[in-house]
């Protein structure tokens, strides 16, 4: 146990500073982040806020989402052969994939902030009930990250990775977009919080089966 | 007899079924009238797709396990024959709601489960197409396949608490309840499921064995090559 945490913390700092050093992945993902919201408001052509709520939380995460897929794809193909080949005499795949995930994570967090900040901006903040949408965001920002942490080492398997990585995440992300959406939209109308509780330990319960689908499944991508 | 007799099962419940369903006597309900009838082709359609891709999930966490090629095979087969099933839910489906509900699709959560599971198991395929090779392919396409199908199982327990369903027996429409007290209706679907079921696993049987006859001629074919060139 005291290993694995020494595993996980290793990698992830090494990530860190790898990031930290480049910041190319953190700056492109804010440029795709700030554009996409200026393309949205360029698009609906709107001068005084006149964004209806379903449209702005539809558009806020499938923004997010999208970024979401670009940011974690990036996890296991920037990765060259013979590095990953390096991981593997060093480290236990659990530890890989968990300090991974939290990177991924932390990585999500940052953007969807930032993606906030830029809607609130630009398309005006309709927010009502901001902990509970704060709540909401930063569960997602986990979920999202870890659900695709998985699929993206999958996905550095093939070629053809960018379309593949989007088509077999869809399916794989849906249930908990359907969650986030439907508690961050009772956080823009304001409704009692009583309301999302069933929502919000939905969630809950997704991030950990896919957290522990990801630690007993990843060994066997690993290995092949 | 001992290996074919579900065979023999299953073509005397579809006949079962074919005659009985279009002239055994139905419970005549508005808006349903004689479209009830659907019950029994239907519905069938998706439940065999889900105990099919189920046990193609549980082909694939044996195969993890296990490693032999036989029971990739198995549980591909069993995610086509269930695709297919899929398929024909859906437009059998969506004929019935066109007349029913007055438009193909409705945004129902049943309509929207099962196209979430055609669009799973078509990236599965998508997925296994993209990799070459054949050792890697099975591994990975398995461990696709858990994930995707323990993520889908909460999804169908979320999706009808997002809008209510259009379907018979859902929101206040009338419906299953009415089966209910219509054991004639029972009598027949039960073996309707059973029977389309099984028709599902004897497809699958038979392509599994395709499967083994063209890998075995391909290493035939190989080896003879080798003959002839040395």
């Amino acid at each position: 146990m005291h290993k694995l945490l020494k595993e996980i913390q290793t990698i992830f700092l090494k990530e860190l500073y790898l990031e930290w050093r480049e910041r190319y992945a953190l700056n492109g993902l804010l440029l795709y982040i700030a554009g996409t919201t200026l393309i949205v408001y360029l698009s609906f052509s709107l001068k005084i806020r006149q964004l209806n709520i379903p449209t702005w939380n539809a558009l806020f995460w499938i923004i997010l989402l999208f970024t979401a897929i670009n940011a974690v794809a990036k996890s296991f193909m920037q990765e060259r052969y013979e590095r990953l080949l390096y991981y593997y005499t060093l480290v236990s795949p659990q530890g890989l994939i968990l300090a991974k995930i939290l990177y991924n994570s932390l990585l999500m967090f940052v953007i969807s902030n930032i993606g906030f900040i830029a809607f609130a901006i630009v398309l005006g903040n309709p927010v009502q009930d901001f902990w509970l949408f704060y709540l909401n965001l930063t569960l997602g920002s986990l979920g999202f990250a870890s659900s695709l942490t998985l699929v993206s080492s999958i996905a550095a398997k093939v070629n053809n990775n960018a379309t593949l990585m989007a088509i077999l995440s869809f399916p794989i992300v849906l249930p908990m977009i359907l969650m986030l959406m439907k508690v961050s939209k009772n956080a823009l109308d304001g409704l009692d919080r009583s309301l999302s509780t069933d929502e919000l330990l939905t969630l809950l319960a997704i991030n950990l089966i896919v957290l522990s689908l990801s630690y007993l499944l990843f060994p066997f991508i690993w290995r092949s | 007899m001992k290996g074919f007799w579900w065979k023999i099962l299953c073509v005397l419940l579809l006949f079962y079924t074919l005659l009985m369903g279009l002239i055994a006597e139905t419970p005549r309900l508005p808006i349903l009238n004689e479209s009830i009838r659907n019950l029994y082709f239907h519905v069938p359609m998706w439940f065999g797709m889900m105990f099919l891709l189920f046990a193609s999930t549980i082909k694939a966490i044996q195969y993890l396990l296990q490693n032999k090629n036989d029971l990739d095979t198995q549980s591909v087969e069993l995610a086509n024959v269930g695709i297919i099933f899929g398929v024909l839910g859906l437009t059998t489906g969506m004929i019935w709601a066109n007349y029913t509900w007055g438009e193909p699709w409705s945004n129902d959560p049943k309509q929207n489960a099962s196209a979430i599971a055609l669009l799973i198991y078509l990236a599965y395929f998508v997925l296994r197409g993209a990799l070459k090779d054949e050792q890697q392919k099975a591994r990975i396409s398995a461990v696709y396949n858990i994930f995707a199908f323990a993520i889908y199982i909460p999804l169908i327990f979320i999706l009808p608490r997002l809008t209510d369903s259009l379907h018979p027996g859902n929101g206040g429409n009338p419906g299953f309840n009415a089966y209910d007290l219509d054991n004639r209706m029972r009598g027949i679907f039960y073996p309707a499921v059973l029977g389309w079921t099984l028709l599902g696993f004897w497809i699958v049987n038979l392509r599994v064995r395709l499967q083994k006859i063209i890998r075995h001629r391909a290493e035939e074919f190989a080896n003879q090559e080798k003959i002839i060139a040395s």
